[in-house]
């Protein structure tokens, strides 16, 4: 038979508003989550007969409790989808929902599949980093991972290491710009059109409606983070201020081969252009989507001079900053995480992927003289990913 | 209408320590338009099996909520919701019943003052309201919403309806006037005069909004999140709710006729709470909110002092409680585990019982019979109604073949009843027939598996004393239709073991039954006291007084005319179980010479096909006196028998308790739940007293 590859396209992204562990989902269950946001995609396509849909693959990085049980499968089933739509559980850490974005992508692309949901869920205030696991001895005895590894503020405390022009002070800097920004989104309405609202289950307080990202700090300033501590290290430079904190939130998106997208009218926010993975060492688990970006760009066969929209997950600023200087980028360039990043809207580790697409194929809308954009994320234990992706809204040269 | 701070005194007086408190929650949620939401959610803090209710300090709390609500003035509606998967499940029944009649006006009066907040406000503030029905909503938990202005509903909600009549009540915290007037009279009269006299039948999922209850239904998958969303479209605009107008003309008056008419045919006239139901019906078409909410207060009132409602409350307590513990049960730990059940015949009462036993045990049932083509007719019955089910959708092709795989037939004891562990003949009523299928069986099966006899009228003692193990027999006694019926009354013969007893509780209980213990003796508890009653009416008819006016005795009483009741379970049988007990009791028991004419006939009814006027050739059989009795002498004759027979069967220790005795009456012959069953009634007529010089309770 002959084959032909198919162009994959992003057609809809939504999440729950982001929660701060303990906070407004302390009660929710995690698959909860994530199944409100599936639903949210059909509700929103309704072109899009449910029984065409060929997989669903939902991210989490702690997959016990309610975020195990196959859990792309089963909230598929809760979400009222037909049993015949299959799905399976993914984790690469706090890359899940880009793993589960880019392997659905690979099936569209082969032919396995026309359209697919992509998703990631973690509720880090059920299931804190690390829950239940049980690190292989060899680790420490071979010095196979520095056990720096397993701790990621000391990952970023080593990223520092390396990059020692990079201040504290620079990093709090990009930390009070990402909340000026986020606030700046919400009040121009760019963030909540994508924001599906979830029943907060509390039983002293009773229901409750979340609505907005709760990890958010509006007016944070240089001044006030100038004090936070630095729980990594005396004198360091990582602090709960310049860093994503430890969140609850899921997100879904809905991926296409193009010419279902097409078929079916489902609108074309974004189109793959080409992705990668890749491991550094784990210690400086930070500097990963340097080489998976240059991967990916060399896959697409761009440079970085191509690429005039970035949506970089800010697990700590410094990860981000030195991305950008290693490109060549400045600390504030207008093309970065122009609504904000993780460090105000939190970062709940396997959903964040798609929130960072979603607010690109926003990006896209916007600015339609931009032609490629790229999403990119560290990822813990050492790797990091990059997808790069096109607007459909560009027509020819600028 | 009382002043609601005088109420909220009054009903402090009600405050126990043993109220398990539903706690109603206020919580502002800002919609995305940016109103505000004032959420009340009700919660007792227990999981979905223990439901909200409403007991004094429950309906305190959601005063408060609702004061808080209407006085907050950012908040811009007010909705009620609650825990997950329960809205509420009414009034708090034990506290209803611990008040007395005057705690029961309290309570009613307050539910009603504070619900109605939800919908008219405090008087000087009114928002718009929402009832979001996440769950169960039942009584009280339905009206809770019915207050609202607006309601969504979950689309697997399990159950939805207004029972109180049912109870000796009437939906008197606002549903007998405000369902009529949203859904309409007669649907309003199915959902709270018909149904609740249909064996409390309520209504879930799609038929909600069907019914007008609801406005809208959402999936369960974010049914809260889309129930605040349209919420928030209604009060912006951009959701408008239509119903359809409620004609306010004859059709009314015909809708109350209908009703009317239902519950006098269903209840004989007989139930206070039906007929006041049928009134406020007919008032909601003309009365205002307040004539309306006021009828229903005095209402209440009027049924707190009514007895039915306190005999109400007991039946409820039993059929909830008694029936789920069955009193003098031993020890659940002392049953063994029932994988195969083996059953002596295959003919019709053999069927019924493996389909029974196959499609709640889920086990192997072998059906053994004298040659192989009974017992393959046997198990053809069982696949035939197994398939019935599957063609209505009610089963499906997997679970079908699974029950029919399990059901074998079989000629030879060794096979079929080797590892069998329950074994249960349903032979002949004859002693040495089923002697003999007990012998033969016991020569193969297990030492200690457990042998059950369906007799309705020999000794579980005798049956059991030639063979080896005599303690494994017990009493296994069905009422027919065996599917339906829910009682199933547990025999224990002199020798019957503890082991065994277990073992017959727990397969009871298994089949979904309602199990009573009795002592061995002769027809039990339900057949003994159905049986001096048909005597007595056979004797009264016997002597003199038309059949129609025997018949038109007991409405109210039993579920169906004697008359009609031997056409229903046929003469033959009447005669048999009259037969049996004239023979232990011939002082007491009455065998009509009419009856057995009848029965040598062949007739299966004294009715003719009309099943109302007498069969001219069954009218010739009878020989009749000339002493005619009135409807009102037949009833109390009657009922005095049944005073003296109850009350040597306790006395005997045939029945542990006067309640097993009513529990039996309305689960194994239909007596009236508002009427306790039996003994209540007789108590309450004062024929206990005077005929055995004392009350049952």
């Amino acid at each position: 038979m002959t084959r032909q590859l198919r162009e994959v396209v992003f057609v809809d992204g939504v999440r729950t508003p982001f929660g701060k562990a303990k906070g407004q989902y302390a009660e929710t269950r995690a698959d909860d989550l994530v199944i409100k946001c599936i639903r949210e995609l059909t509700r929103r396509n309704p072109s899009l007969p449910p029984e065409r849909i060929d997989e669903v693959a939902i991210a989490a990085t702690t997959q016990i409790g309610d975020q195990g049980l196959t859990i792309g499968r089963t909230a598929s089933l809760l979400a009222g989808l037909p049993n015949t739509v299959p799905g399976f559980a993914i984790d690469r850490m706090c890359a899940g929902a880009m793993t589960s974005v880019t392997t659905l992508a690979g099936g569209i692309a082969f032919g396995a599949y026309d359209v697919a949901i992509a998703g990631g869920v973690e509720h880090m205030g059920r299931h804190p980093m690390g829950e239940g696991v049980d690190p292989n001895p060899r680790i420490v005895s071979e010095r196979i991972v520095n056990p720096d590894a397993l701790v990621m503020g000391n990952t970023a405390e080593n990223v520092h290491d390396l990059y020692p022009d990079i201040t504290k002070e620079r990093c709090d800097a990009y930390a009070v710009a990402s909340q000026e920004k986020a606030a700046a989104a919400y009040a121009a309405g760019k963030i909540q059109p994508d924001l599906v609202p979830v029943a907060t289950k509390s039983a002293e307080k009773g229901w409750g409606l979340a609505t907005t990202d709760e990890p958010m700090r509006p007016g944070t300033t240089l001044e006030s983070l100038a004090g936070l501590k630095t729980p990594f290290r005396p004198a360091g430079r990582v602090t709960a201020g310049n860093a994503a904190g430890i969140n609850d939130g899921a997100t879904a998106c809905l991926l296409a081969s193009e010419e279902t997208a097409t078929e079916l009218g489902l609108p074309i926010k974004m189109r793959l252009v080409s992705y990668a993975f890749a491991g550094v060492a784990p210690e400086i688990m930070a500097v990963g989507p340097i080489p998976s970006t240059e991967k990916a760009l060399a896959k697409a066969g761009l440079s970085i001079d191509d690429i005039e929209a970035f949506e970089l997950n800010e697990a700590f600023a410094i990860q981000v900053l030195a991305f950008l200087q290693h490109f060549g980028i400045a600390d504030d360039d207008a093309r970065v995480n122009p609504y904000g990043g993780a460090i105000a809207f939190g970062h709940p580790l396997a959903s964040s992927g798609v929130r960072l697409m979603t607010q690109l194929a926003r990006q896209f809308e916007e600015r339609p003289e931009v032609r490629y954009g790229l999403t990119s994320m560290c990822i813990g234990i050492g790797m990091g990913g990059t997808v790069i992706w096109e607007n459909p809204n560009w027509k020819g040269d600028k | 209408m009382t002043d609601i701070n005088k109420l909220l005194v009054d009903v402090e007086k009600l405050f126990s320590d043993d109220e398990v408190v539903t706690e109603a929650k206020l919580q502002k949620v800002t919609l995305p338009s940016g109103k505000v939401l004032g959420l009340v959610t009700l919660d007792n803090g227990l999981d979905h099996s223990r439901p909200n209710t409403f007991g004094p300090k429950g309906l305190v709390s959601l005063n408060t909520a609702y004061d808080a609500a209407l006085a907050d003035e950012t908040i811009d509606a007010i909705a009620v919701t609650g825990k997950q998967f329960i809205l509420a499940a009414g009034a708090d029944l034990t506290a209803l019943q611990a008040g007395g009649a005057d705690g029961i006006r309290a309570i009613a009066e307050l539910g009603h003052a504070v619900f109605r907040k939800l919908g008219d406000g405090d008087g000087s503030v009114k928002k718009p309201s929402f009832g979001f029905i996440n769950g169960l909503a039942l009584g009280g938990g339905l009206e809770v919403a019915l207050h609202a202005d607006y309601r969504t509903v979950i689309d697997s909600v399990p159950a939805v309806g207004l029972p109180e009549v049912m109870l000796g009540l009437v939906p008197g915290w606002g549903g007998a006037y405000l369902l009529p007037n949203l859904v309409g009279p007669a649907k309003a009269a199915e959902l709270f005069i018909q149904n609740p006299l249909n064996q409390g039948r309520v209504i879930k999922g799609g038929e909600v909004v069907a019914a007008g209850i609801a406005d809208v239904e959402f999936n369960g998958a974010d049914y809260l999140e889309q129930s605040m969303l349209w919420a928030d479209g209604v009060l912006n605009g951009t959701v408008t709710v239509t119903r359809p107008e409620i004609a306010r003309d004859e059709t009314w008056d015909e809708a109350v006729k209908n009703a009317g008419f239902f519950a006098w045919a269903k209840t004989g006239d007989a139930s206070p709470a039906a007929k006041k139901a049928v009134e406020l019906l007919t008032l909601a078409k003309t009365a205002t909110r307040d004539e309306g909410f006021a009828a229903e207060d005095d209402a209440l009132v009027a049924m707190a002092q009514t007895p039915e409602l306190l005999a109400s409350l007991y039946s409820f307590d039993l059929v909830q409680k008694r029936a789920k513990r069955p009193a003098g049960a031993p020890d659940k730990a002392l049953a063994q585990k029932v994988t195969k059940v083996g059953i002596i015949g295959a003919g019709l009462m053999a069927s019924q019982f493996a389909l029974l036993f196959v499609s709640k045990l889920k086990v192997p049932v072998v059906m053994v019979d004298l040659d192989q083509d009974r017992a393959d007719k046997g198990v053809a019955y069982v696949h035939a109604e197994l398939d019935k089910k599957l063609a209505k959708g009610k089963a499906s092709v997997g679970s079908t073949n699974r029950l029919k795989a399990l059901v074998t037939a079989e000629v030879d004891y060794e096979k079929a009843f080797s590892d069998a562990d329950f074994i249960i003949e349903a032979v002949f009523e004859e002693m040495s027939v089923k002697k003999k299928v007990f012998a033969a069986a016991e020569a193969v099966a297990p030492e200690t598996a457990v042998f059950a006899t369906n007799t309705s009228s020999l000794s579980i003692t005798e049956m059991g004393s030639e063979l080896k193990h005599p303690e494994r027999v017990v009493g296994f006694h069905f009422f027919n239709p065996v599917a339906v019926m829910p009682l199933l009354e547990i025999i224990k013969g002199e020798n019957t073991s503890d082991a065994a007893l277990a073992t017959a509780f727990a397969t009871g209980r298994g089949l979904g039954k309602t199990t009573i213990l009795v002592k061995d003796s002769p027809s039990f508890i339900v057949n003994r006291l159905l049986g001096r009653f048909m005597g007595e009416v056979a004797k009264i008819a016997d002597e003199g007084t038309p059949i129609a006016t025997v018949d038109a005795a007991f409405a109210g009483v039993t579920p169906m005319p004697p008359y009609q009741l031997i056409a229903l379970v046929g003469p033959a049988i009447a005669y048999h179980n009259n037969e049996t007990l004239a023979h232990a009791f011939p002082e007491r028991f009455y065998l009509s010479e009419n009856l057995h004419r009848v029965v040598e006939a062949k007739k299966g009814s004294f009715y003719g096909p009309d099943g109302r006027t007498l069969d001219p050739e069954v009218e010739a059989l009878l020989e009749v006196g000339d002493v005619v009795k009135t409807a009102e002498e037949v009833r109390r004759q009657t009922l005095e028998a049944l005073a003296d027979e109850a009350r040597r069967m306790l006395d005997e220790g045939v029945a542990q308790a006067a309640e097993d005795i009513d529990l039996g009456m309305i689960t194994g012959a239909g007596f009236q739940f508002w009427n306790g069953g039996l003994t209540q009634l007789l108590d309450r007529e004062g024929i206990s007293e005077k005929v055995t010089g004392s009350k049952f309770h």
